[in-house]
């Protein structure tokens, strides 16, 4: 025998117990199948929606569905399902909270990453994480009591839960997501840039106008987007704080009702399979539809971004 | 420039004056979105403090919801979010495991990304629309504590996995790679090194989940919440699975859309404690962030 | 028996990453106890050799082997159990990686995922491993402090020992000297002769002088492929086969 064979049997054997062996096998196989749930959850959110609302595709008439604004789903005699005013009222509704959202959002984002250092930019970050903390209920509770009264008083609004209430809560609402997406995008641009455009004397400002904005424009506009999604999203508070008036809004003190609102006012009241609960259902395909394509556009913004 | 770099000339004069403009008026929209928060808490705090005291806390809510305390709704609550962080937070963790040290660059990778991203993007309208047609009708369960609960994890889980992914990214590679040198499988690598040292960056994203689903209404709304239900008080194990349960924020809604004349403090007591325990959990992960990153092991 | 046949033998061994092919067909052999040199300029691909040895290439998700890699007879690229075959081949990185992990657990931690629970057989192991990488002395009063708190040169000797924890007959050292001092250097460079006399070394080196000093053999690895192996001393001789060899070891490179 060699002397390196002698080595080899004097070595004392290494091996882990079967046990141990087919339990990492286990858990390796709950790790897979938890990575795919992702896949499996959204399209079940789709496919269990559409399931409840499909029995009523074949039986509507789309053009009038989508484009007429007479929804009424408990009528006796003539029950119309006319979306139109729901869709205006989401699109109005989130078009000016994103009035306000993204210049403040982009600005606050601007003012956390480039202008604060230190303990004011740790203090901002916890304030922004407390105010996207702040659940609809509240946001909702608060345009109904507080902001409704404000409204009344100071504006001449003939009535305080209105589009204007609503888009200033889904401001509100939507800003921290603008701010730390927004600041994450700033972020992302090398330091390199900043150093190259104050050597060449340009200020803070100046640097952020010609230099962040260009270079972080995708992010930029991912955090825009994700605002959008949100903002279409958010139920609780415009069902509260908008006023539930089926109306296309001629001024921003119209009361209006949104896509989401109606699902939450109305499927209470509905009795499970019949047309009235298959069109919320229906309304709620479209909802996910609307964000699905917003978060998608808000993805490949960020996508860009990464590539740069 | 022909002028000597220190003299201020008037268009260095403008630029000064632009750069404090420019300071000024973005610190004036970070005030836009601090002082609301402010305010809210303040006003709140004022109208909604008298009322509460831990009789409010321990008692049901009697007369019609307008008196009484707000026990139901706040064990409903406790109820909801552990279990459906217990559902959510393993799932999650183990989907980001898969995402971050499993998954190859591939197709189903992206896939999964995607889907990941736009499950984030679902509104909670339709989460809740998703529980009714799947748990409740489809699963049979029934409108009750456990079908609600599923809904919220679903809800919560995308945002779990983004954090526990970010976490598990800020592991240097190096130390993956020293154990997978000497032998070590995945999972060994996994268990004994990647999670031990991700653990602050996952607990504080499951932390700030609590805070989230406590404060949900709409997905609860017709999967398991109700407007009133009477508990058998001093138990914390009032509920069971397959009952239905008063929520702190389905309660805040009932109190200030449903119930004509309550007592006017209520409804803002109400919201009080429901923010305070969100904004109380929140601080927490802040702590237990800070507190973790202070002991950093490299 | 044959007890000459080669310790490692590779094969026309080819490795992309994507469509980039590093490595162009390389064959040499290792005899046992032998240290082989490998010298090179960076991204000449020293480290990507040495990942195919122990088969943590398969972590690289766009990586494609080819040709063949056998230890002890056994083909290493078609081996089912990685596991084993990563312990029988030690590895140190250039950079000191210790673990976020006390002292002792770094150097327990292999044995520990190869089964071993028995206390007092781990106590021994790291208590020998940890003297045969020079630095027992100096740690064994604080076996219980995290392995990251230590110097720099004592995170790389603690490498050593963790590489030695789990009785490798070969070990591979990837530029060890490049982020420690020439002292610490010094004294591991006299580890590796005492460990000689019972494993194959394979030294990839940034130092052309450590090769020279340590190596029975030495290859000069060139843009993926072998200018020359050698005899050290014929590869440091003032005739080298290969003109770029002579280039590179004086330094006229590039
Ligand atoms: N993970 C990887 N993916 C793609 N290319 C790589 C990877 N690792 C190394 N390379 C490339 O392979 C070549 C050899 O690299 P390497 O083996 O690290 O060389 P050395 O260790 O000699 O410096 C280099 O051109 C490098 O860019
Ligand atoms: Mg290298």
């Amino acid at each position: 025998m060699t002397a390196s064979q002698t080595d080899n049997l004097k070595r004392p054997r290494m091996a882990r117990s079967t046990a141990a062996i087919f339990g990492e096998r286990i858990i390796e196989l709950l790790i897979r199948l938890c990575g795919v749930s992702a896949i499996v959850f959204v399209f079940g959110i789709f496919l269990f929606v559409l399931r409840e609302g499909a029995p009523l595709i074949g039986k509507l008439d789309w053009t009038k569905v989508l484009f007429s604004q007479e929804w009424y789903p408990t009528s006796k005699g003539n029950v119309r399902y006319g979306v139109g005013a729901l869709i205006v009222g989401t699109l109005s509704v989130t078009g000016l909270a994103m009035l306000f959202a993204v210049p403040f959002g982009i600005g606050a984002a601007v003012f956390v990453s480039e202008f604060s250092t230190g303990k004011v930019k740790e203090t901002l970050k916890i304030v922004i994480e407390m105010l996207a903390a702040i659940p609809s209920i509240v946001w909702g509770f608060i345009g109904l009591s507080v902001m409704n009264r404000l409204i009344q008083e100071y504006l001449p609004a003939p009535v305080g839960l209105n589009l204007l209430n609503g888009a200033i809560l889904l401001a509100l609402m939507s800003v921290p997501i603008i701010v730390s997406i927004g600041e994450d995008a700033l972020k992302a641009v090398p330091d390199s840039y900043r150093e190259a455009a104050m050597a060449m004397g340009a200020t803070r400002w100046q640097t952020v106008y010609r230099v962040l904005f260009p270079a972080a424009r995708n992010g930029l506009l991912a955090a825009a987007l994700l605002g959008v999604g949100r903002a279409i999203g958010e139920t609780m508070a415009v069902l509260m704080a908008t006023g539930h008036a089926v109306n296309i809004p001629k001024s921003i003190f119209d009361p209006i009702r949104t896509l989401t609102a109606t699902i939450a006012a109305e499927l209470g009241e509905t009795a499970v399979g019949s047309d009235h609960y298959r069109m919320l259902f229906l309304i709620g395909v479209l909802l996910f539809s609307i964000t699905f394509v917003v978060n998608l556009l808000a993805d490949l913004a960020v996508r860009g971004v990464r590539k740069q | 420039m022909s002028a000597s770099p220190f003299t201020v000339t008037p268009l260095v004069r403008r630029n000064m004056r632009r750069e404090l403009a420019a300071r000024i008026v973005l610190g004036a929209m970070v005030a836009a979105m601090v002082l609301p928060l402010l305010a809210i808490i303040a006003y709140l705090v004022a109208k909604g403090a008298p009322l509460i005291s831990l009789k409010f806390l321990t008692t049901n809510p009697t007369h019609g919801m307008r008196e009484g305390g707000i026990w139901s709704a706040l064990l409903g609550t406790i109820y909801l979010v552990v279990i459906a962080l217990a559902v959510s937070a393993p799932i999650g963790v183990l989907c980001a495991v898969y995402l971050n040290e499993y998954a190859k660059d591939n197709w189903l990778t992206r896939i999964i990304n995607l889907a990941v991203v736009n499950l984030a993007g679902v509104p909670s309208i339709v989460h809740a629309l998703f529980g009714l047609g799947a748990f409740v009708l489809f699963a049979g369960i029934g409108r009750s504590i456990l079908a609600a609960s599923l809904t919220l994890a679903i809800m919560t889980l995308p945002v779990i996995i983004a954090s526990t992914k970010e976490a598990l990214a800020a592991v240097p590679m190096s130390f993956r790679e020293a154990c997978w040198n000497v032998g070590a499988s995945r999972w060994q690598t996994i268990w004994s090194i990647v999670l031990p040292n991700s653990l602050s960056g996952i607990l504080t994203g499951v932390i700030l989940q609590v805070s989230r689903t406590a404060g949900e209404t709409a997905p609860i709304m017709f999967t398991g919440a109700v407007f009133f239900k009477k508990i058998q008080p001093g138990t914390l194990f009032a509920y069971s699975l397959t009952d239905q349960c008063m929520a702190l924020s389905m309660h805040l809604y009932t109190v200030t859309t449903q119930v004509t004349n309550a007592p006017e403090p209520l409804p803002y007591a109400i919201a009080l404690v429901l923010l305070g325990a969100v904004l109380a959990v929140n601080a927490a992960s802040i702590i237990v962030r800070s507190l973790l990153r202070s002991r950093k092991k490299w | 028996m044959v007890n000459n046949q080669p310790k490692i033998s590779v094969e026309n061994l080819r490795l992309s990453y994507g469509h980039r092919e590093v490595l162009h067909g390389l064959s040499f052999s290792v005899a046992p106890k032998e240290i082989l040199g490998v010298i090179g300029p960076a991204q000449s691909g020293k480290t990507s050799l040495l990942r195919c040895l122990n088969r943590t290439i398969d972590f690289v998700s766009n990586a494609f082997v080819s040709g063949s890699i056998r230890i002890d007879g056994e083909d290493v690229l078609r081996t089912s159990d990685v596991h084993t075959l990563r312990r029988k081949v030690g590895m140190v990185s250039p950079l000191p990686v210790g673990l976020p992990l006390s002292v002792y657990d770094n150097v327990a931690f292999a044995p520990r995922c190869a089964g071993i629970k028995n206390r007092d057989e781990l106590d021994a192991r790291v208590e020998r491993c940890l003297r045969q990488a020079a630095l027992w002395d100096e740690v064994k009063d604080r076996l219980h402090t995290l392995g990251t708190k230590l110097s720099g040169g004592q995170q790389q000797r603690l490498t050593i020992a963790r590489a030695l924890s789990h009785d490798p007959e070969i070990l591979c050292l990837d530029e060890f000297s490049i982020a420690i001092d020439p002292v610490t250097t010094m004294r591991i460079e006299d580890v590796l002769k005492e460990l000689k006399s019972h494993m194959t070394i394979l030294l990839v080196t940034n130092l052309v002088q450590q090769a020279r000093r340590l190596a029975d053999r030495t290859m000069f690895l060139w843009n993926g492929e072998i200018v020359e192996l050698d005899r050290t001393e014929a590869i440091f001789s003032n005739q080298p086969r290969d003109k770029r060899t002579y280039d590179y070891i004086h330094g006229l490179f590039g």
